[in-house]
């Protein structure tokens, strides 16, 4: 593994690393670490750094919905077109295009249901080029970006072992 | 008759591990870095083919010396990753644990009034089970100086030439060392000189980090004299399955079957399917396993480091071994727990040389880690 993907796994898995603790882990002095972050960010390799935030434990509670939408192309309008002006919309968290029944799977965020829904049928479905829109609430999260929500204190080794 | 202990047993002292681990259970607050076994879960695979087995009613006996189709996917592991090739049919046992094989090989081979030399420190259970067997433990202490590799000069110096077999573990627990296949020449050639036996421990082979993990039995002259021992608890995080292996010329697995077939009959059925399903498809969890060890090896030895407490290089297994900032280290082991809440196992436990060290573990999360190195800081100002 090059330096580059190494730092790059050890940020995804904890973007909070110092880069103290990056280089400790591996092998690196502080300078050649902060290179490579540097380097990995003007390369738009890493495009942000973000909290996996388990909204169940917030109060209120973020209500968070993905969405199928289907959409019919014309000469003039592609899917790039389309994604760029859903992509605007600050509720939109997670646009894709995608293989299979539907088109572009988009992750929708907002205050409360009646919010999120309200956005779908006001901002979303009227644009022209969208034919379908499928709203599934999420009701329970499990794993978000690699990172489970069990309580991570389920280690029952014994204290001491040989 | 009373319930009185056989001499053999009145004659090894119960584990001083387990004193700290009486310790350690007083406490619900812990940060243990005092454990001895993988904190990931099996791979997926392992476990399903484990299951399966499970379902399809796959709890009968298997032949005495482990289903032949690990055997021989053992015979084709070892022979991949290390250059030891062994015929599974004659030269192969799978044993509940590389332990049992451990013992197997003191209680085939050795009679009262022979002598072990045990390189040392160690896993805490070889003098044990050489007393067991009726046998006399000579200590062969390796120093930090050396890396605690076992050197001609530390076996000549013990009297090792007078001994009947040589007991090593590289990578080694507790303190990390290996060996390379250069390091090891002289150690065979004196094995060979002194027609010792060779019971090389290679449980943590698939962690080493620095360099191709070298098996002694691959030296010349050795294969005819090495029983090596390996088995799924530490790469394939399978400790509680209870599954390792004896690899050893014909002769040698015959002798340790002998006992094996009246003593365990056959190692656990559930364990051995998913011991196939590991060798067959688990390759990949296995070096992401280790890769993640490696970086909080790393991690460990950086901070040891900076707190200026000398650590020498610990390049296999997962286990460093700093010296203790304290003379004794029970003392300090003891008083980091009840101050600090965090736990390390004191390097005496491990046999002669250990004094002087702590064992601490890495196979704990980075998270803990941290935090119990911040600790330790801390705790010695």
């Amino acid at each position: 593994m090059s330096d580059r993907e190494e730092i790059l796994a050890l940020l995804r898995e904890n973007a909070r690393y110092s880069t103290e603790d990056l280089a400790r882990q591996t092998g690196l002095d502080a300078e050649a670490v902060e290179a490579v972050v540097e380097d990995l960010e003007s390369e738009g390799v890493i495009k942000g750094y973000q909290a996996v935030v388990n909204w169940e434990k917030v109060e209120p509670e973020r209500v968070r919905a993905a969405v199928e939408l289907n959409v019919t192309l014309d000469r003039e309008t592609g899917y790039d077109d389309i994604a760029e002006r859903l992509a605007k919309f600050p509720e939109v968290q997670g646009l894709r295009l995608v293989s299979g029944d539907y088109d572009f799977a988009m992750e929708v965020e907002g205050d409360s249901m009646s919010q999120v829904s309200r956005f779908i049928s006001e901002k979303v479905a009227p644009v022209p080029e969208i034919t379908q829109t499928v709203t599934h609430y999420i009701m329970e999260s499990y794993k978000e970006r690699g990172v489970e929500f069990g309580d991570g204190h389920d280690d029952d080794r014994l204290s001491i072992s040989p | 008759m009373t319930f009185e202990a056989s001499e053999r047993v009145a004659g090894v002292p119960p584990s001083g591990i387990r004193r700290f681990f009486e310790i350690a259970e007083e406490y619900d607050d812990i940060i243990s870095l005092g454990v001895g076994e993988p904190d990931f879960a099996p791979p997926w695979a392992a476990r399903d083919a484990a299951i399966a087995s499970l379902e399809r009613g796959q709890t009968s006996y298997t032949a005495n010396r482990g289903m032949a189709e690990l055997r021989e996917r053992i015979a084709s592991f070892a022979d991949r990753r290390y250059g030891l090739r062994y015929d599974p049919d004659e030269e192969i046992l799978v044993t509940s644990g590389a332990s049992e094989a451990v013992d197997l090989a003191f209680r085939a081979f050795l009679d009262p009034g022979d002598t072990v030399a045990v390189a040392q420190p160690c896993y805490i259970s070889y003098a044990p089970g050489v007393q067991f067997a009726g046998a006399d433990v000579l200590d062969v202490p390796t120093r930090a100086a050396d890396e605690f590799k076992l050197t001609r000069e530390a076996l000549e110096s013990s009297g090792a030439a007078d001994a009947d077999v040589l007991v090593m573990c590289y990578p080694n627990n507790p303190t990390g060392a290996t060996m390379t296949r250069e390091e090891l020449k002289p150690v065979a050639e004196f094995a060979r000189e002194h027609d010792l036996l060779v019971f090389s421990d290679e449980i943590y082979s698939e962690l080493s980090y620095e360099h191709d993990h070298a098996s002694i039995a691959t030296l010349p002259g050795m294969r005819e004299r090495t029983v090596v021992f390996n088995g799924f608890s530490k790469a394939y995080a399978m400790t509680g399955l209870r599954l390792g292996y004896a690899l050893a010329p014909p002769e040698a697995i015959e002798t340790m079957n002998r006992i094996h077939q009246y003593t365990m009959l056959s190692a656990p059925t559930t364990a051995q399917h998913a011991a196939v399903e590991a060798l067959e498809s688990c390759d990949d969890e296995v070096r992401e396993m280790r890769d993640q060890y490696d970086r909080r090896r790393n991690f460990v030895l950086s901070r040891f480091e900076e707190m200026g407490i000398d650590c020498f290089p610990a390049a296999g297994a997962f286990y460093a071994f700093p010296e203790c900032p304290w003379d004794d280290s029970d003392e300090f082991a003891e008083a980091l727990i009840e101050d600090q809440r965090v736990a390390v196992v004191p390097g005496n436990v491990f046999g002669a040389g250990g004094e002087g060290h702590l064992r601490v573990s890495y196979a704990t999360s980075l998270g803990d880690l941290k935090e119990a190195m911040d600790r330790i800081e801390s705790f010695i100002g």
